[in-house]
């Protein structure tokens, strides 16, 4: 997958604090058109506060985030108009208890960017149609796997027509089963040519849909790599060791 | 011979007199929670604002309506106003008004616990398809909050309704009262219809309540 030279997503020298922890120290990431980055580290390193950053969900410190040029901060006016441009999903399963599954996803087309009922609909059942959870359009969320209502997260967050997704431990919280019918859906978006940010603890999937590996530890960026250099010639001691406890599961 | 108790009920219009007793006091405390319940989601909102001010001047207005007893409250409306100010409140609207005052301060109260209790990541996944605070608040947070309202206004309502039977205290002629004069004048004629008067008024506060939490059922399966 040759990435296009279009900048989607430039971070440089973010910082982020809370209170007096420096969470995030002086990140530097780009993020071109069609890209798969995908972020890996041990747990509190700062990946899911990174994510919430780029949205602006957490307001930040220094440094700055620009989408397509424009610059996230949170508060500005134009920041609900921004975050079209990125669909998120979280590892907790966040839909909205009290809509259907098509309402659940057609909720921010209809009200957000105003499009007609009909067009944000044709466009929601055939996303759902492609996931395979057409059948389940009238359902509740309560009565949804893990698996499923994970997929409608993906569906609701590509219904804003997003140029790029986030993504932050989305099968964490699944049961195994579960786990691989979410992660086809994404690789299936990758190979589609959508931007993606990841962070995951899926080691085989991270290897198989990433452009490009993205080593943060304490808040800081260790390496940034092509994928399979990453896995096969990591650069740095603690990646070397991060790797390693993933090895070690395997035996 | 004596005649049977529940004859009482049906002398002259005592049934009707009762039947307009108990809709006294359900015309206050209906009005009352139809106010009280617009007002209370108001008070609810204000009180989750992080501004130290708000919630201090929200503080000491729950703390004093609830520590008042509600009776206390409809003196100081209906007799302490009038003699201080010169107000000449009517007892019906001295009880709607402390009745208000009280269910809005109970309704705010459960409308700040229902809105803390929606996730935090409610909030998130609203925040990043681009939705508004405020369209956050009437899509999300709202329509959640109302349904896990649901069954403690209902709560509410009853607990309201049957408050409001102290207004007689004020001087209104609600069911109770009703019922007394029923008993006083057949006292002779009948001995036992305290046991029937009272007993009809039972039924009767079981029958205004009765739909209420019927009401209430059928909506919260609906709202599942
Ligand atoms: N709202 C918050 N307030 C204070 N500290 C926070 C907050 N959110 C995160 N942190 C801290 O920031 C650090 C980074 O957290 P973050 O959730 O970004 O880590 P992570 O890399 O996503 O970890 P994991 O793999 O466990 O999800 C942690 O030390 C965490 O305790
Ligand atoms: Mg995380």
């Amino acid at each position: 997958m040759a990435a296009e030279e279009t900048i989607q997503l430039e971070i440089a020298g973010l910082q982020k604090k809370f209170g007096d922890d420096v969470i995030l120290d002086g990140v530097d990431l780009t993020v071109r058109k069609g890209e798969v980055v995908v972020i890996l580290g041990s747990s509190g390193c700062g990946k899911s506060t990174l994510l919430r950053c780029i949205n602006g969900l957490e307001p930040i410190d220094g440094g700055s985030i620009l989408i397509d040029g424009e610059a996230i901060t949170p508060g500005a006016k134009n920041l609900t108009r921004l975050r079209q441009k990125i669909g998120m999903v979280f590892q907790s399963y966040d839909l909205f208890p009290h809509k259907n599954i098509l309402d659940n996803v057609t909720l921010a087309p209809i009200k957000v960017q105003k499009r007609t009922k009909e067009d944000a609909r044709t466009e929601a059942e055939q996303l759902l149609l492609r996931v395979g959870l057409w059948e389940k359009r009238k359902a509740y969320p309560r009565e949804l796997s893990g698996g499923q209502k994970q997929r409608v997260a993906i569906v609701r967050a590509l219904c804003v027509n997003p140029e790029i997704m986030l993504f932050d431990e989305v099968t964490a919280a699944l049961d195994p089963e579960m786990v691989r019918e979410v992660l086809d859906v994404m690789l299936e978006l990758a190979q589609g040519g959508m931007t993606m940010l990841i962070v995951t603890h899926e080691m085989g999937f991270a290897r198989a849909v990433a452009d490009r590996i993205v080593f943060l530890d304490e808040g800081k960026i260790l390496e940034n790599l092509p994928a399979e250099e990453f896995f096969t010639h990591p650069r740095t001691q603690r990646a070397k060791d991060f790797l390693q406890t993933f090895e070690f599961n395997k035996q | 011979m004596q005649a049977s108790g529940i004859n009482v009920l049906f002398l002259g219009r005592n049934f009707a007199r009762l039947i307009e007793g108990l809709w006294v006091t359900m015309r206050i405390s209906l009005l009352a929670v139809l106010l009280s319940i617009p007002l209370g989601i108001l008070l609810g909102m204000f009180m989750t604002l992080r501004h130290p001010l708000a919630k201090a001047v929200s503080r000491v207005y729950l703390e004093f309506v609830r520590i008042m007893p509600q009776l206390v409250l409809l003196f100081i409306a209906y007799f302490g106003v009038t003699r201080a100010f010169g107000w000449n409140w009517s007892a019906d609207f001295s009880a709607v008004l402390v009745f208000t005052l009280w269910g809005t301060a109970e309704m705010g109260d459960l409308v700040r616990g229902a809105l803390q209790s929606i996730p935090k990541h409610q909030y998130d996944s609203a925040a990043a398809l681009g939705m508004t605070k405020w369209q956050t608040f009437a899509h999300i947070i709202l329509p959640q909050t109302l349904r896990r309202l649901l069954p403690p206004t209902i709560n509410l309502t009853t607990r309201m309704i049957k408050t409001t039977s102290l207004v007689v205290l004020i001087g209104i002629t609600e069911v109770l009262k009703v019922g007394k004069q029923i008993i006083d004048v057949n006292r002779f004629a009948y001995p036992t219809a305290s046991l029937w008067v009272y007993g009809a008024v039972f039924i009767l506060y079981f029958l205004a309540c009765w739909p209420i939490s019927l009401l209430a059922r059928t909506l919260e399966k609906r709202w599942r």
